[in-house]
C-alpha cells in the first residue's frame, strides 16, 4: 500500500514537471527561503525576471525522496526547464553567470547581480512605523 | 562524518586521471566545496558531470556530508602533463 502512495506522488511529480516550463522543487517558499542555497537560487530566478512555480519539499520527507528518485539527484534545491533537470544551487549560479541560463530559458541577460533574497520578512519596517505612530499617541 | 582528505581521495580513485581540490566551507566537516578537474567529464552536460561525483557519495550527500558545492571542468589538453596523453 506505501508502495502505491509513493507511485501516486511520483507521478504527480512528474506531471508537475511536465507541466510547468519552468519549476523550482526547494526548501521554503521563494518569498522565504529555508535554506541557504534555495534562497542563492530563488535570486537567480529573481534576477532573470522568468516567471516559475515553486514547490516547497519541506512539508512531507516523502516529496524530496520520490524527487530524488525521480530526478536522480541527491539534494535540494532542482531547477527543471521544459521537463528536464537543469541542477542544483551550484549549476544555475554557474550557467547564470556565463549567461547559458538565461538563453535555456528564453530571456534576456541582466546587466544587475541578483538581488540576495534573506529569509527576514519585508513587514518588519511596516510594523516598526506603526509602533512610531502609537508612540506619538 | 568526512574530511577534505577522505572526499579527494575518493573522487580521485573514482575517477582515474582526475584531480580535486576540496575545501572544508565552514569548518565544520559538513559542509565542503570540490573543483574537480577530470578528461571523464569532456563532452557531457553539466549534470552528467555533477552526477559524476554524486555517484561517488551516493546515499551520503544530505546526510553524513550536509553540502557538496561541486564546480567541474575538463582538463586544458595544452596544460595537461604529456605522462597524462594516452
Amino acid at each position: 500500500m506505501s508502495d502505491e502512495i509513493s507511485n501516486e506522488l511520483r507521478e504527480h511529480l512528474a506531471k508537475l514537471i511536465d507541466e510547468n516550463e519552468v519549476i523550482l522543487f526547494m526548501k521554503g517558499t521563494p518569498e522565504s527561503p529555508a535554506c541557504g542555497f534555495s534562497a542563492r537560487t530563488v535570486a537567480v530566478l529573481n534576477a532573470l525576471g522568468r516567471k516559475y512555480a515553486a514547490v516547497d519539499i519541506l512539508p512531507d520527507p516523502r516529496i524530496r525522496q520520490e524527487l530524488s528518485e525521480l530526478s536522480q539527484w541527491p539534494t535540494i534545491p532542482q531547477l527543471f526547464v521544459d521537463g528536464e533537470l537543469i541542477g542544483g544551487c551550484d549549476i544555475v549560479t554557474e550557467m547564470y553567470e556565463s549567461g547559458e541560463l538565461a538563453s535555456v530559458m528564453g530571456v534576456e541577460q541582466p546587466a544587475a547581480e541578483p538581488e540576495a533574497v534573506e529569509p527576514a520578512p519585508q513587514a518588519g519596517s511596516v510594523q516598526a512605523s506603526g509602533l512610531q505612530l502609537e508612540n506619538n499617541l | 562524518m568526512a574530511d577534505t582528505v577522505e572526499i579527494k581521495t575518493r573522487i580521485e580513485a573514482a575517477l582515474p586521471g582526475a584531480t580535486a581540490e576540496v575545501e572544508d566551507t565552514v569548518g565544520d566537516s559538513n559542509h565542503f566545496r570540490a573543483v574537480v578537474t577530470a578528461p571523464q567529464f569532456e563532452g557531457l552536460s553539466r549534470i552528467q558531470q555533477h552526477k559524476l561525483i554524486n555517484e561517488i557519495f551516493e546515499g551520503e550527500l544530505g546526510g553524513s556530508i550536509h553540502a557538496l558545492s561541486i564546480k567541474t571542468q575538463v582538463p586544458d589538453k595544452e596544460s595537461a602533463p604529456e605522462a597524462a596523453r594516452t
